[in-house]
């Protein structure tokens, strides 16, 4: 990680908002160190059948295109104007206001143009007009038309690994044209022509064979479970039963993998599995669809599908009555917006109740899916659960609403709520970085490698910069989140920006709080820190 | 360069126009030919683009949620930013159309040292805007008084409305002020922010400089010289009743405002104008966010190879079996 060398200072000085004089039809890419992803490995495309798999890496001059790339692409960009409203209707009607240029993560921390999403936008649209629009095919450059050169394809291959997909732009855009349709058609253009990344690809060959990002295989899944619970057992007191696989339960519940092969996702894991125990509910695990997050959404409609298709087909097999889903952020993304759609419908499923409030889940009568913020807030609300929040005043907490359930689906206050009643010190950083205007952290849809890291440092910039916000003012000391990706990629941006500030998960602080039967006195949290007056005790 | 491109296309169609009439004498082209082809144009320009909007399905359910979801009964869903009913989506659609609620929010991002990011509120490009575009709409409806005789009462309402102040002879229409005011400001604030000019193409200046033109030479007419309103009044309702006239009389600088709005209706189905129709059927806006509530069913959809949990099992069976997990088939 040589970029991170580069002293903060250093980066910020390098930030400058005003654009440069050259046009920005003139395409010029230079793939520098930091700031762009590998090519995907031949292996991996193989295994997932995506065309073209070969060797080759950005910084290289031959990208080794098909014969006849331009009329794949010139195909392609017509299949799929024809196939979503959406992406016709905001290639023909952005206005250029320029409502969009600062609001880009990226943008605002690099203050690369290109990086504002209308210009984003534009690499794409400045070619639909010299192909598909009669001004762009009469008068050429003149109405914004640009020939499809290797050039714009390279540029296309930066820009459009250098968004995240977050959608905080279309939240100001007067016509609501969202990016990440325009990243997500660029993507899948470019992997017409055998142009992927490693860190979306290999993740989604290993989901589509061992059912999660890692790779890791069933009886590695099952161990890493079981340790966990050995770990609960170790920290409570308390052995959970914690079943996989397991036929008539009642409910099957799907957390993104890296909470259990991951740090601080574990924590959270551990919160859930005294959750479940604590309440005695009848659920499952899977081996099979052991990932709820979904990296196909960051690669094409079809990888998406066939990587979403286990979660319905393993609930059919196992004949829970509905699914439950962990704290991730694309995931719920997918679920929410495309799972219904991708593989419904989940007829074999029943309409989600809460087996120990009783309540119904009305809005997710269809999907049959319900986020775990909805489920615990259902329980703290109906005094289901012991809550000491007093377990947590170690930690002074802030919120870090994920892109996708933020603009996705407008999970806003569930995890609020949480938060508040597992923990007494809650702060909420400055309003326009929260909600539906909250800032990404830089590194998702795909994006969170190490050899990108200049980019993730200067797209987290703005996160970053307000949870400094809340440290310096209120003494913020743990930045809560509901996402995978955000709970791998904020301590490394944190660290950079905010050292003294860690990062966990809400049911970490449920885990934390929740007062259980036959419980040793804890001595310490889940992280294993000792309580203060409780150094010495034995469960250290 | 893309400024100067512009600006010499809008004065080339008023040299057109002038040339045309007082010149070649084409009255009839420019005052007959010309407008019933535009009003063709743009009327078939408008239906297809919107078809061809139409012809592509939409295969997903992308809200962009601005609040709060409806979940469980003790959290308040924000149906305007969120909408979970049709009445939601009407009530956001209207808010976004009439009064540019997105823009409303609009920020502004600065980077202070510390480093310290700062977000402040702008509402300058909002209210430009929306003082533009609501102008435009009340000049436009204005000019129905040329079209039907006797003028609907409603329009004579409106006109009165605008001319509220009673300041000048004749009477100031505020709409003629805001509308070049608001256009000015739309233009200076795209040379004057370096970001902006940066950003922006022949194709958005030109409309402004065509707008001006037709503002600017409107107000000529209105306040600074005389023109045959009776003469065009005969000539634009014979545009509607299919049996055209040109009264002698009317001038050369009518001719040009009218080219010049010929121009903008002929150029709108085939230019970024087209938001005008695009902002009602944009999925992120149009759409409530019922996802999983009610199935979305993608017309295009098709089957994908897939990974069955059979596949899985056959090339996994003998870890999960040591790791006793349960099988289907030992």
């Amino acid at each position: 990680m040589s970029e991170k060398s580069k002293k903060p200072q250093e980066i910020i000085q390098t930030i400058d908002y005003k654009p440069p004089r050259k046009k920005w039809m003139d395409p010029a890419v230079e793939f520098r160190k930091g700031t762009f992803n590998y090519s995907a490995s031949v292996d991996k495309l193989k295994y997932l059948d995506l065309p073209f798999p070969r060797k080759w890496q950005p910084t290289e001059d031959d990208w080794q295109l098909p014969d006849n790339w331009q009329e794949i692409i010139h195909k392609g960009f017509k299949d799929r104007l024809n196939k979503y409203r959406s992406f016709r209707v905001f290639m023909d009607i952005c206005v250029r206001c320029g409502a969009c240029a600062d609001k880009c993560h990226y943008f605002i921390g690099s203050g690369d143009p290109k990086n504002m999403p209308v210009l984003r936008a534009e690499l794409l649209r400045s070619v639909y007009r010299n192909d598909f629009t009669a001004a762009g095919k009469i008068f050429g450059t003149l109405a914004g038309g640009r020939k499809l050169t290797v050039d714009v394809l390279k540029e296309w291959f930066y820009y459009f690994f250098q968004c995240t997909e977050c959608r905080r732009c279309s939240v100001f855009c007067p016509y609501g044209i969202d990016t990440a349709e325009i990243t997500m058609m660029g993507r899948e253009l470019l992997n017409l022509v055998g142009l992927n990344i490693d860190w979306i690809c290999t993740p989604a060959a290993n989901c589509f064979r061992t059912g999660n990002h890692l790779g890791i295989q069933p009886h590695g899944f099952k161990d890493s479970i079981d340790f966990a619970v050995d770990e609960l057992e170790e920290l409570t007191g308390v052995r959970v039963n914690a079943p996989i696989n397991k036929k008539g339960a009642e409910i099957l519940f799907v957390a993104p993998s890296a909470d259990y092969f991951a740090s601080p996702h574990y924590y959270t894991l551990l919160g859930y599995l005294a959750l479940f125990h604590e309440i005695g509910l009848d659920y499952t695990w899977s081996s099979y669809a052991s990932e709820g997050g979904n990296f196909g959404l960051f690669h094409s409609y079809e990888t998406m599908k066939r990587l979403n298709s286990k979660i319905y087909m393993e609930a059919k097999r196992l004949g829970v009555k509905w699914v439950l889903g962990g704290e991730c952020g694309h995931m719920w993304r997918v679920i929410h917006q495309y799972m219904d759609t991708l593989n419904g419908p989940a007829d074999f499923l029943e309409e989600p109740v809460s087996p120990i409030t009783g309540t119904k889940f009305e809005n997710a009568k269809s999907t049959k899916m319900v986020h775990i913020m909805e489920f615990t807030s259902d329980l703290i609300k109906h005094n289901k659960i012991k809550l000491d929040p007093s377990r947590n005043d170690h930690w002074k907490v802030t919120f870090h609403d994920s892109c996708n359930p933020a603009r996705a689906m407008g999970l806003i206050e569930e995890p609020r709520f949480v938060i508040n009643h597992a923990c007494n010190h809650f702060f909420e950083m400055p309003e326009n970085t929260i909600k539906e205007q909250t800032f990404c952290c830089g590194s998702g849809a795909g994006l969170g490698t190490d050899e990108n890291m200049e980019i993730r440092l200067r797209g987290g910039l703005p996160r970053a910069n307000a949870v400094k916000y809340v440290h310096d003012k209120n003494d913020v000391n743990i930045l809560l989140c509901i996402c995978a990706i955000d709970k791998a990629t904020l301590p490394p941006l944190l660290e950079y920006w905010v050292p003294e500030v860690d990062v966990g998960g809400i049911h970490e602080m449920v885990g934390n709080a929740l007062v259980m039967k036959g419980e040793n006195e804890r001595a310490t949290d889940l992280r294993g820190t000792p309580y203060p007056g409780k150094e010495g005790s034995e469960n250290v | 360069m893309n400024i100067v491109l512009s600006l010499l296309a809008v004065i080339i169609l008023l040299l057109l126009a002038f040339i045309g009439v007082d010149v070649a004498g084409w009255r009839y082209f420019f005052g007959v030919i010309m407008p019933m082809a535009t009003i063709i144009v743009f009327i078939l320009g408008m239906v297809y683009r919107v078809i061809k909007w139409a012809r592509s399905p939409v295969p997903f359910r992308i809200t962009t949620t601005c609040g709060q979801q409806k979940s469980l009964p003790w959290f308040k869903a924000s149906n305007l930013e969120n909408p979970y009913n049709i009445w939601g989506v009407l009530g956001r659609m209207f808010l976004e159309i009439f009064f540019f609620r997105s823009l409303f929010r609009n920020t502004k991002v600065g980077l202070k040292d510390g480093p310290r990011l700062v977000y402040g509120s702008t509402k300058w490009l909002w209210l430009g805007g929306l003082v533009f575009h609501w102008s435009f709409l009340i000049v436009f409806i204005r000019h129905f008084k040329f079209f039907a005789e006797p003028v609907p009462a409603w329009v004579l309402a409106l006109q009165n409305l605008d001319g509220f102040f009673q300041i000048g002879l004749p009477i100031i229409y505020a709409t003629d002020i805001a509308l070049l005011a608001a256009l000015t400001f739309l233009f200076l604030r795209r040379v004057a922010d370096p970001k902006l000019r940066y950003i922006s193409l022949a194709a958005d200046y030109f409309p402004l400089f065509l707008l001006m033109g037709i503002a600017v030479t409107g107000v000529l007419m209105r306040y600074f010289t005389k023109v045959d309103i009776i003469g065009i009044k005969e000539m634009a309702m014979g545009w509607l009743s299919l049996s055209p006239t040109v009264p002698e009389g009317i001038s050369s600088l009518f001719f040009m405002h009218l080219f010049l709005v010929c121009c903008l209706f002929i150029y709108f189905p085939f230019s970024k104008l087209l938001h005008m129709a695009g902002i009602f059927v944009s999925p992120t806006r149009n759409l409530a966010n019922t996802n999983r509530i009610k199935r979305h069913v993608n017309p295009w959809d098709y089957p994908v190879k897939l990974h069955t949990y059979e596949e899985y099992e056959d090339e996994f069976r003998e870890v999960m079996k040591a790791a006793e997990m349960p099988l289907e088939k030992e």
